[in-house]
């Protein structure tokens, strides 16, 4: 068998075409969640965080520093293995969606901390002087200057962690990867293999290209 | 006369330091009042323990009638009556000259964002930047910056203006616009307390000179007195090093 046979076979290719696209489509669906979810969490802990109430923050720093120590997989794993016998039996899809949101929201969090504590101190003294309260300055004056900071790390992470998405296939999550490799196993052909990686470029390059747009859209001179 | 900031026996300690050792200070409406000393004596913690920016560790502070301390006090509300213009500028800048000046306008004070903007364009005409409310910070000069940051504490029309070395951190050419605005905020009849080591300004400008010296005031009197006939041995060295260049 050639090359092209072997990895670009056109019938296996055009068989296994539909169990490709739903996987693509699994794989949009669980990217979107665990990014937004999971951004959103890592904003919210990072603004809690902003609070300084001591006993809450070591809390949010042992939450963070465990969910960045632990490897994405474990993660799964454990949610997927472990939460059944607490009574919760979640899908392959939600302890893959729940297990990389933590990630993300683990990552994130620092990287907004990270963008927070980088505003100088009297960005903060001069809008108090004005009158504005701890939560307008937090929202009107730092955090506008900490997001244009976290971009750049935060896109980087967050595509890191989207292509994690494909860990959900140890956890019969039928997404791209999980597709792809079921496929092969049944036409005992690569093809679709490839086929999946042709996925992941055409979802992913577009998603880089367009964070590299938005770093220098944001990127301002002082 | 009124007094507008009445402050007394404050005192305040970084951990085991004693940087302020029970400071008096009043300020009665439309007075100048200029503290210099040397660096570490304490001024810049008084001025900013006046508005709280700084917690005191002793001692009673009332600002136009409002006690500064009492924890009824809505603070937010009371730092709208004092300005305070710092020495590094500290205008936002992610916003224009314009968006600096409205911010709070908007905020604090609660008007529309059309009252806002006329305010604001009236305070940036005051600093003689009418032409510059588009300018985010990066596009000024450290001398427009600093103007800016005037008319942003003076757009919500506060009943006393703190400066923090307003102009220590411009260069040479630069100072004489700052001072011109603060010189026709004076003569708008501001209330004004000015740290700073412009003693040409002062002498010219002030009512009163406050000299501080290790966390205490050690003297005070007309900028001539002070200047000229200071009754203390430290006073006049610190003059003296001070006109020496």
């Amino acid at each position: 068998m050639s090359f092209t046979e072997t990895f670009f076979n056109a019938k296996v290719m055009l068989k296994y075409l539909p169990d490709i696209l739903s996987g693509v489509v699994v794989t949009i669906e669980l990217a979107l969640l665990i990014v937004v979810t999971g951004i959103a969490a890592g904003l919210a802990l990072a603004l809690l965080r902003s609070l300084a109430i001591r006993p809450l923050n070591w809390l949010i720093v042992f939450v963070v520093d465990l969910f960045r120590s632990l490897p994405p997989l474990v993660v799964i794993v454990l949610i997927y293995f472990g939460l059944p016998s607490v009574d919760l039996s979640p899908s392959g899809f939600v302890s893959t969606w729940l297990s990389l949101a933590f990630v993300l929201m683990a990552f994130s969090e620092e990287i907004f901390w990270a963008g927070i504590t980088s505003v100088a101190k009297g960005q903060w003294e001069a809008a108090r002087s004005t009158g504005l309260s701890f939560g307008q300055t937090l929202m009107s004056v730092v955090l506008p200057q900490a997001l244009r900071l976290t971009i750049p790390p935060l896109t980087n992470r967050t595509i890191a962690i989207t292509k994690g998405t494909a860990l959900g296939t140890v956890v019969a999550v039928t997404e791209i990867l999980g597709q792809a490799s079921s496929a092969m196993s049944n036409s005992y052909n690569p093809s679709p293999l490839m086929m999946g990686a042709a996925a992941y470029i055409v979802l992913f390059f577009p998603v880089v290209v367009a964070a590299r747009w938005v770093e220098t859209k944001f990127a301002w001179k002082r | 006369m009124q007094l507008i900031v009445d402050a007394r026996g404050v005192h305040k300690y970084f951990g085991a330091l004693h940087v302020l050792k029970g400071v008096d200070l009043r300020v009665t409406e439309r007075e100048l009042v200029f503290v210099i000393g040397p660096s570490g004596s304490g001024k810049s913690t008084l001025l900013r323990c006046l508005n709280r920016l700084e917690e005191p560790s002793a001692g009673r502070i009332v600002v136009d009638g409002i006690d500064m301390l009492d924890p009824r006090t809505d603070l937010n509300r009371a730092r709208q009556r004092i300005g305070m213009v710092f020495q590094s500028f500290n205008l936002y800048p992610h916003m224009t000259a314009l968006g600096n000046v409205t911010l709070a306008l908007r905020k604090v004070a609660g008007k529309s964002r059309a009252e806002a903007e006329a305010l604001g364009r009236a305070a940036l005409t005051r600093v003689g930047l009418a032409d510059r409310a588009g300018h985010t910070p990066g596009q000024l000069s450290g001398g427009q910056q600093q103007r800016v940051a005037i008319a942003r504490s003076i757009a919500l029309e506060p009943r006393v203006m703190l400066f923090d070395e307003p102009t220590s951190a411009l260069d040479p050419e630069l100072v004489g616009s700052v001072l011109e605005v603060m010189r026709s905020l004076r003569e708008s009849g501001m209330t004004m307390i000015v740290v700073s080591h412009e003693m040409g300004f002062a002498r010219n400008a002030a009512d009163r000179v406050v000299f501080m010296d290790e966390g205490a005031i050690v003297e005070e009197g007309p900028p001539g007195v002070i200047f000229e006939k200071p009754a203390h041995e430290r006073t006049r060295a610190f003059i003296g090093q001070i006109q020496r260049h």
